[in-house]
């Protein structure tokens, strides 16, 4: 008999496992299920770009690519980061093409924690932040913010966080779950804290087309910031491709050397499917885009309404496509309203303590779904409300 | 305001209240807007789409597309021809168009005899009409954005994002 107990890496026997999994068992069983749970776009991949895909399929491009991805690929990244975001990254050395963000998270992580520093991960946010960094046998270090700052990290709080330890400052914005933004005064003050550390940034930015009202700036928009900040970001949201796992990630090319080695490692290259996809979207896809951010901004704006309306307060959120409302005033635990909610009226929403302490009292909700179904959903949160 | 009519024309059951929450405007002024394009006509209707395959019924109904071929009248150009043809109640949707025929009349009968006997005793004959060619349609795929038949799902994921 094997003693996996002891067999098994300690560092990954404790992370923990997602909290949710048994949400997703009762929802998997009920007939009439409104899901608002998963953070994906209700969107089918453009034609042109699934087309483009399948033409690249019919061409027999099925072999690997370059490690770092097709030339093409990166100089379409290149380009559309200019473009939309004004940043400048050399296509050949500072572009890297990765599995998804998620890929891009990793490798931003391992290439530059060593054992013992200390990443600053403000909560609540995207769930893997946290593992990945224990995993590169780093330490997470989480700061909430706070619904009263609409979810902003502060320049008080960064402070207040930073120990001679610190290697990297993790920037979720927009985020995943609030649904905050960070806009450029609110960067600037960051960035004057940062000014003058070692700290690097890595700027989480697959949300960043799914701003409304306000445009996307990046921490690497900044002086002083572009040498220290890595820019994640990808086409899963923005295109409506999670499914094509495509992401990519830009830095000042000495770090992205590091990062190039782990993923020629781990993963040699991505789907030469995808990019080919990819570099159709990047080219010819800026009107889809503005097509489903329009469509989200719409059911934002009825979403939103409609909590605030059932008494769930719910700050405005002005990125991702999430609204985060405030449950505290049921007097229910984010857990127990979610498992209530689920159970007695077939409607799935996120406690708030899955992505983070500081989630307490909150839940986050999807509106990446028909007005139809959130009108639904609406409709029945009301029921679940009064019968509390 | 152009974008609560695009919003109707995607759905024409969002109700006032929840064309306000989407747009950003008043409910009040939502409604006055549309109280006013449905009066000087620029809305000019609400429908269903129906998916008729899927209605159990003896008697299934047949559309066509007739290509109508007409000489132009002095004055009139091709208005009046046209408007004698779109008076019938049988003719759902008329177009004037460019290319090798004139008018494109969209009509749905009972039968394809029905079809053919409104084109023969009705169409044929208007003065200014001088070719039709019927063709009746075999299915339906897509009407007004929308796909008659479901694509397929995919398999119920596990996964957390």
């Amino acid at each position: 008999m094997m003693d996996y107990d002891s067999l098994l890496s300690g560092s990954v026997k404790s992370l923990k496992p997602s909290g949710i999994r048994k949400f997703f068992d009762i929802l998997a069983e009920k007939q009439d299920a409104i899901s608002l749970g998963v953070g994906e776009p209700d969107f089918v991949t453009p034609w042109h770009v699934r087309d483009a895909g399948i033409y690249s399929l019919e061409k027999g491009f099925t072999k690997y690519t370059s490690n770092a991805g097709m030339t093409e690929m990166r100089r379409e990244v290149s380009k559309y980061l200019y473009r939309r975001f004004s940043l400048e990254y050399d296509p050949m050395k500072q572009v890297l093409v990765t599995v998804g963000g998620s890929e891009a998270i990793d490798l931003a992580i391992r290439a530059t924690v060593d054992p013992g520093d200390e990443v600053i991960i403000p909560v609540p946010s995207f769930v893997c932040y946290g593992p990945i960094t224990t995993l590169a046998h780093g330490v997470p270090v989480f700061v909430e913010t706070k619904a009263e700052n609409e979810f902003r990290l502060t320049p008080e709080e960064l402070k207040a966080a930073i120990t001679p330890k610190t290697k990297l400052l993790v920037l979720p914005f927009p985020n995943n779950p609030t649904g905050a933004v960070m806009e450029r005064k609110h960067l600037e003050a960051l960035a004057d804290v940062l000014r003058g550390t070692d700290i690097l940034v890595l700027s989480d930015e697959i949300y960043a087309e799914l701003s409304y009202g306000v445009h996307h700036t990046s921490m690497a928009n900044l002086p002083d910031m572009y040498e220290r900040t890595i820019v994640v970001n990808g086409l899963s949201k923005c295109y409506a491709m999670t499914g094509w796992r495509m992401g990519y990630v830009c830095a000042p090319k000495e770090i992205i050397a590091q990062m190039h080695k782990i993923h020629q490692y781990c993963l040699m290259c991505a789907p030469t499917v995808s990019q080919y996809a990819a570099i159709e979207a990047l080219r010819n896809g800026d009107r889809d885009i503005e097509m489903m951010r329009e469509e989200y901004d719409r059911r934002r704006r009825y979403l939103v309404d409609g909590l605030n309306e059932l008494g769930l307060p719910c700050f405005e959120p002005k990125g991702a496509f999430y609204a985060f409302p405030s449950i505290a005033g049921t007097g229910l635990t984010s857990e127990d309203f979610c498992e209530r909610l689920l159970m007695e009226k077939s409607v799935a929403v996120i406690p708030g303590t899955a992505f983070g302490d500081g989630g307490e009292g909150f839940v986050r909700v999807c509106y990446a779904s028909s007005v139809e179904r959130l009108s639904e959903a609406l409709l029945r949160l009301k029921q679940f409300l009064l019968s509390i | 305001m152009k974008e609560i009519l695009r919003l109707l024309e995607k759905d024409a059951r969002f109700t006032p209240k929840q064309l306000a929450a989407m747009t950003g405007e008043p409910q009040r002024k939502v409604e006055e807007y549309i109280a006013a394009a449905e009066a000087d006509g620029t809305l000019l209707g609400y429908s269903a789409i129906v998916d008729w395959d899927k209605v159990e019924s003896d008697n299934d109904t047949v559309t066509a597309l007739i290509e109508v071929k007409i000489s132009p009248q002095r004055g009139d150009g091709f208005d009046r021809i046209a408007e004698r043809i779109y008076q019938y109640e049988e003719v759902e949707s008329l177009y004037l168009m460019s290319g090798a025929f004139d008018l494109a009349v969209f009509m749905t009968g009972r039968t394809m005899k029905d079809v053919s006997h409104f084109v023969f005793a009705c169409l044929a004959p208007i003065e200014g009409v001088t070719a039709t060619a019927t063709h009746f349609i075999m299915k339906k795929y897509k009407e007004k954005h929308r796909i008659f038949e479901k694509q397929e799902e995919q398999e119920d994921r596990l996964l957390f994002v």
